[in-house]
């Protein structure tokens, strides 16, 4: 089962004013200001875009606010965040600041009941589910939660329809082992997923190349892609991503931008040069 | 006191929909907007813009349960501009099948039913369709591929200036019959289906994909709302 158009999704990790970028979700390197990317991106072709707080998880906080506000009023394509969301309190004021869906993986895991709660409270299509999983030695995928730091015992391809019959609208499946690696997608965790589930799924983790995208949809069978390096490191080196009076003193691991080098995992693009190479690969996308 | 700057347009709050990039919409073309589930306010608007997302007995039931069918059905019957989207277009129509039978607001006559399953490339496309896809004028899709050019329907309309095939995004399961097709504005194809993905009805304008996340084109419609209202109002004549 696939969507006609495929939609590319620039994945945004944002840490406090910061996108950062890790691997494995660790190591987080400080990019730039997450408004610049996402304004390129937005005019560059992304079809939606994704945020992830990448510590609300862990501290409690939410300091994406602000960061939605900007970016909706500036950029008319759907946006989801995720990220520290526990409750339906907590889900609509991210929704009031602007966002049209949300993501929501660790509340899910410990609380399935909040699927059910949030997609009735909001419709099922502002409700997607995160689903962050590494393979075991068995074969089998585990689910885990708090940016891929807390195992959960879950497993990933059961929850994943779990999740659906609770009404999920979406599916986000990354797998972690992948994730930053630029290694490309991890096929057989989408394959298990997509096909047996009626909601769209948007595959997550690893891409660094034109030809990943590619097997993600004809061997995954993903009817979305997510992805962050590929784009991000493109802005990195031919734009300038703190904006023209940046001095670099901001929060985070900035030594990557200062050094000025290349990362060499990944090829990176723009999302309209990918979109023309997949269309002329018989992968139809929005140009 | 009458606050001095009267609102334009009222997005109708019945607890469901994505109000606020509607709201963020219209003030990206200069429309300012209130968010509200207040009769007089509704009433006293130059635009009512009926959001939704969800399922559709649900929201008739808050429509019902905010006492806001009969403003609703009284504006839509002025000359002023009316614009449905997504389940707000769908709750313009008399009746739904989804979970069941529910009435509508009955403004548009004609049907909502589910998007089927289709077979497209030997495997079954997903339901819901979510994405984005074009807009078509509705039944010459052939000749309207070959023909990029805003057809001649659209002229003076939402769609003013808009290009025949341009994408916009969708997120649903069901979709509109009109019961007269002159009606419809537009079609969409997902899969071998091909649905209403627009109408009009003199004012009454309803689409199934969402203009204020459809990018610079779905701005555009916003852009012509504001021509519309503007029009309605007096306050230009020539659009």
């Amino acid at each position: 089962m696939k969507s006609e158009y495929l939609r590319i999704i620039p994945r945004l990790d944002i840490k406090g004013p910061n996108l950062v970028k890790g691997i494995h979700f660790e190591g987080l390197r400080v990019l730039g200001k997450p408004e610049r990317f996402a304004r390129f991106y937005y005019e560059n072709g992304a079809d939606e875009l994704l945020y992830q707080d990448a510590v609300a998880s862990l501290y409690g906080r939410n300091s994406l606010l602000e960061i939605i506000k900007k970016t909706s009023s500036e950029i008319f394509i759907p946006l989801c965040v995720g990220g520290g969301l526990r409750s339906i309190d907590d889900i609509r004021e991210v929704l009031r600041a602007g966002a049209d869906k949300v993501a929501i993986n660790s509340a899910a895991v410990k609380r399935p009941e909040l699927i059910k709660e949030a997609s009735r409270a909001f419709g099922s299509s502002t409700i997607l589910v995160s689903i962050e999983a590494i393979k075991k030695t068995d074969g089998t995928y585990e689910a885990y939660i708090d940016y891929g730091r807390e195992s959960t015992g879950v497993d990933a391809v059961n929850w994943a329809q779990h999740a659906v019959n609770l009404g999920a609208g979406e599916l986000l499946v990354t797998s972690i082992d992948q994730e930053g690696t630029g290694a490309g997608f991890d096929l057989e965790l989408i394959n298990k997923i997509a096909p047996a589930v009626t909601v769209p799924v948007i595959a997550c983790g690893g891409c660094g190349n034109l030809t990943h995208i590619v097997k993600a949809v004809s061997h995954g069978n993903a009817d979305a892609i997510c992805i962050a390096s590929i784009l991000h490191y493109y802005v990195v080196q031919n734009l300038q991503p703190f904006g023209e009076d940046a001095d670099f003193e901001v929060e985070g691991n900035i030594e990557f931008l200062q050094s000025k080098k290349q990362f060499k995992r990944v090829n990176p693009s723009k999302i309209n040069d990918i979109k023309a190479s997949l269309n002329n690969q018989g992968i139809s996308c929005r140009i | 006191m009458r606050p001095t700057k009267r609102p334009i347009v009222a997005i109708i709050d019945y607890g469901l929909g994505n109000l606020f990039s509607i709201q963020k919409a219209c003030e990206h073309v200069g429309l300012p907007a209130i968010i509200t589930s207040d009769e007089e306010q509704i009433i006293d608007a130059d635009c009512v813009i009926l959001p939704g997302v969800g399922a559709f007995g649900d929201a008739m039931d808050a429509l019902i349960r905010l006492n806001l069918v009969a403003p609703i059905r009284e504006f839509a019957a002025s000359d002023k501009p009316v614009l449905g989207i997504c389940l707000g277009l769908q709750l313009l129509f008399s009746r739904s099948h989804e979970f069941g039978t529910h009435r509508g607001l009955d403004i548009i006559q004609g049907e909502v039913v589910r998007l089927p399953n289709c077979q497209h490339s030997q495997s079954a496309l997903k339901v819901p369709h979510v994405g984005w896809n074009r807009m078509y004028l509705p039944d010459k899709r052939q000749f309207a591929k070959a023909d990029m050019r805003c057809p001649e329907l659209w002229h003076h309309t939402l769609l003013e200036g808009i290009e025949n095939g341009a994408f916009m995004y969708f997120v649903h399961s069901y979709v509109v019959v009109p019961q007269n097709s002159s009606q419809t504005l537009t079609e969409t194809e997902y899969g071998e289906t091909q649905f209403c993905s627009g109408v009009r009805k003199g004012n009454i304008y309803g689409f199934q994909f969402h203009p204020e996340r459809s990018g610079p084109t779905g701005l555009m419609i916003y852009k012509n709302l504001y021509l519309l209202i503007k029009k309605v109002t007096g306050e230009i004549t020539n659009v």
